[in-house]
């Protein structure tokens, strides 16, 4: 294992530190916690928007908190969720007396720990919602989850979510627009190389210098099939493929697509199977609204990307287009 | 059956006793059809838990169980923290402004934790999960009327036992399906060590 880090225990912590000194002017370290909040939560009568969950997909989920979407981020260890007491201090501090809104990816850990903590702070008298993202179309139920997982479409949730509550949304009205963009959005994934965990040292996994694995988590978990390399373009056909095999477009439809690098792919590689899937829409008389092309839900150092497909309504449209001064979202 | 705040305490330590004795076999159990960080796990919550416990003074047995649910939720981890932690909470909660606490509002606490259990996991009877062991205990409890620690000891042990003959529906070990037949399931196993250190630690004075 080669990686710059101290203490391969440590990194959670360290990484904190790190973060919070890099953007003072937008984030803030709670101290003691493992939770990093917006510079001035909590926000008067606006509702305070929590997401989270193992550590080792940054830019998620600290990089999007700020002015327009989340107020609070919760680190657990590296693919590990964060514990109900971590959660529960978020929340405390973001509650600005509209409520608090929770963005959970569907991993079976997240949902119980987040779940545990939202019942904590209703008997410490905060309102608290909730919705579960599972836009990852791979597999049904894996290694970390019953159902389908939350990967990178969980940051449309943030963006919109965001918009909606910077507006001045009830808890409700945000609780709704989050299940809209739930359903209407779609993921899938695809690896080169694994990850190493820190603490763990070596990798999550082995691929051969000439397989790829199709639908593939983003804590390494396995997706659907492990078999030759294809070209760029024939990656691109597959995951656009298996996505919109589960979403309704119709003609003249307008979706916004997101093309993830998973930690280590350069972005020219991400560019080149971006431009396959826009062929691939047009053709299907889809028309992409905007596109996303980045590092936005990492696995560590994995090499591989994700497509995400968010089919969209005007309310939709506005809200993504709305400003954000996120860390690593800026509009 | 008085349970007070210095018996709870009792109570508390004694399971950590086993937990700590038990450690390697319930992460061996674990290692057979789950993750293999159970008995890890927990010896590292319950050894927190008695330390917490024992740095404060609490009002009520209600205060003191509530300290235990919090410190098992932050530090077992993993999907037994919530559980355990819910566990305890669901018993805290329901034990408030009862003190001592007597027969019957133990075995309605009991009942509360057993529900808890069940909607933090989304789990039923019958799926090999430490649900197997507290919705029968629950219903033990509240149909025995009275305590008797050595047939609420065995009737633990046997619901845990039980467990041995089910397929896994819930959990890791549900990956496992049929295979996990003829495997305890160890959050059963650490539950039993609840009910037998309560047993445990109520017969003492008798």
């Amino acid at each position: 294992m080669k990686k710059i880090i101290n203490d391969p225990n440590q990194v959670v912590q360290d990484m904190i530190k790190g973060m919070a000194a890099a953007f003072p002017e937008c984030i803030k370290h709670l101290p003691e916690t493992t939770v990093i909040v917006r510079k001035e939560a909590p926000i008067h009568h606006k509702v305070g928007l929590v997401s989270g969950g193992g550590s080792g997909h940054e830019p998620a989920h600290a990089g999007y908190i700020g002015e327009g979407m989340l107020d609070a981020a919760v680190a657990g260890e590296v693919f590990t969720s964060p514990t109900p007491d971590q959660v529960l201090e978020a929340i405390k501090a973001v509650d600005g007396g509209a409520g608090v809104f929770l963005i959970i990816k569907n991993y079976t850990g997240d949902v119980l720990n987040f779940e545990m903590a939202a019942e904590l702070a209703e008997a410490e008298g905060i309102q608290v919602e909730k919705v579960i993202v599972n836009d990852d179309v791979a597999v049904e139920d894996s290694s970390f989850t019953s159902g389908r997982r939350g990967i990178a479409g969980t940051v449309f949730v943030h963006k919109i979510t965001g918009a909606k509550a910077e507006k001045g949304a009830s808890l409700e009205e945000v609780k709704q627009v989050a299940e809209k963009v739930v359903a209407n959005v779609r993921s899938m994934g695809m690896a080169l190389t694994s990850g190493t965990v820190p603490a763990a040292g070596k990798p999550g996994f082995q691929l051969a210098e000439n397989e790829m694995e199709i639908g593939i988590g983003i804590h390494g978990e396995p997706g659907i099939e492990r078999k030759d390399i294809g070209s760029a373009d024939e990656i691109a056909e597959e995951l656009i493929n298996k996505v919109l095999a589960d979403m309704n477009f119709s003609d003249g439809d307008e979706a916004a697509v997101m093309v993830n690098g998973l930690g280590a792919t350069p972005e020219m590689e991400l560019f080149i199977l971006n431009a396959k899937v826009q062929e691939l829409l047009a053709e299907k008389n889809i028309n992409v609204y905007k596109t996303f092309v980045d590092e936005y839900m990492t696995s560590l150092e994995m090499a591989g990307c994700s497509v995400t497909l968010l089919k969209l309504d005007d309310e939709l449209k506005e809200l993504l287009d709305a400003p954000s001064k996120a860390v690593s979202f800026k509009i | 059956m008085e349970l007070t705040v210095n018996k709870g305490l009792a109570w508390l330590k004694t399971i950590n006793e086993k937990i700590q004795e038990k450690k390697d076999y319930l992460t061996d159990l674990d290692q057979a059809i789950g993750d293999g960080d159970h008995g890890i796990n927990m010896a590292r919550g319950f050894q927190e838990v008695e330390k917490k416990v024992e740095a404060n003074d609490y009002a009520d047995v209600s205060d003191l169980l509530k300290d235990a649910a919090m410190t098992l939720m932050s530090k077992v981890g993993g999907a037994s923290g919530p559980l355990f932690g819910t566990a305890f909470l669901k018993l805290s909660m329901s034990l408030k402004e009862k003190d001592p606490v007597d027969y019957p509002s133990f075995s309605t606490a009991v009942g509360a934790a057993a529900e808890g259990i069940k909607q933090r996991g989304k789990a039923g009877q019958g799926e090999k999960t430490m649900v197997d062991v507290w919705v029968p205990m629950a219903e033990y409890l509240q149909n025995a009327q009275e305590f008797k620690p050595d047939e609420l000891e065995t009737k633990a042990k046997s619901a845990m036992e039980a467990t041995k003959e089910i397929s896994a529906k819930r959990g890791r070990a549900a990956y496992l399906g049929d295979r996990s037949i003829g495997h305890l399931d160890p959050g059963s196993v650490s539950s039993y060590y609840i009910f037998a250190a309560l047993a445990e630690t109520l017969q003492e004075r008798k």
